[in-house]
């Protein structure tokens, strides 16, 4: 089987609105070059938002001296998103459920849940300093004729 | 495209029309402000009309359940018009969309609210 060529492309931004709207913009551009409909390309791109305003805002605080690293990657089988931050560091299992009844009314919280109903896979990765998120959406056989 | 509200009132109720996209930032502050200041003036029936809402994000959707707590806060009546198949969608993903009375034609929502 011939070797097929892997896309990738990286972007490392200040920890800001506009880097979210930026990095949201170019994920939304590089998955639908492989295939995906509208709706999930709309819809990892608003994964990829997630996971970027976290990282601007939970991960650096909006810090000037911290920045954002996005990276996206298209393989044969598979788009991959990582999304990196220089903060203190995050634990997964401390967020609350933003279903249940407790916390189906609160303002925020709803971040980590959308991005694991839109995406196949959602992995989190403690750096030295930071998080890093790494978020997968599985390609059907369709969309490697892409 | 950032958002844009604009306020107007039918038979008691008021509707903002909102277009744009909900999302972190000038969006979800907009939506925040606006809905602060009919609290502030008193006003109980509110509707927020979200037909030409392109996008929101999970902060744009964390806005619409503050304001729809603080005006049930205020004794008032908060509720949505028009929801894009998007809107929708995360609404329902987010076990939202039982918790709001969803109108999808006007006249009916305006008659809908309590007085």
């Amino acid at each position: 089987m011939p070797n097929t060529p892997t896309t990738r492309t990286s972007l490392t931004l200040a920890s800001t609105l506009e880097t979210v709207d930026r990095v949201e913009h170019e994920a939304e551009s590089f998955a639908a070059r492989f295939g995906f409909n509208e709706d999930d390309v709309s819809s990892i791109a608003m994964a990829v938002r997630e996971a970027t305003v976290n990282a601007v805002i939970h991960g650096n605080a909006y810090s000037q001296d911290k920045q954002v690293t996005a990276s996206f990657e298209a393989t044969e089988n598979e788009l991959v998103f990582r999304i990196s931050d220089q903060g203190t560091g995050f634990n997964e299992e401390s967020i609350p459920d933003p279903l249940s009844p407790e916390n189906i009314l609160r303002g925020s919280g709803r971040g980590v849940f959308l991005m694991k109903a839109f995406m196949d896979e959602v992995h989190f990765r403690q750096l030295s300093p930071g998080t890093e998120l790494t978020l997968i959406k599985h390609r059907t056989p369709e969309q490697h004729a892409a | 495209m950032s958002m844009k509200v604009s306020t107007r009132q039918v038979d008691g109720v008021t509707i903002l029309d909102l277009s744009g996209r909900i999302t972190l930032g000038e969006g979800s502050v907009t939506l925040r402000d606006a809905v602060r200041d009919l609290v502030a003036k008193g006003d109980k029936n509110i509707l927020l009309n979200l037909g030409d809402v392109s996008y929101i994000d999970s902060s744009g959707i964390g806005e619409l359940v503050s304001a729809f707590t603080s005006v049930k806060n205020s004794g008032g009546e908060l509720k949505l018009l028009n929801l894009t198949k998007k809107v929708h969608d995360l609404l329902q993903i987010t076990k939202l969309y039982t918790v709001f009375d969803v109108k999808d034609d006007e006249t009916s929502a305006v008659g809908s609210f309590t007085r």
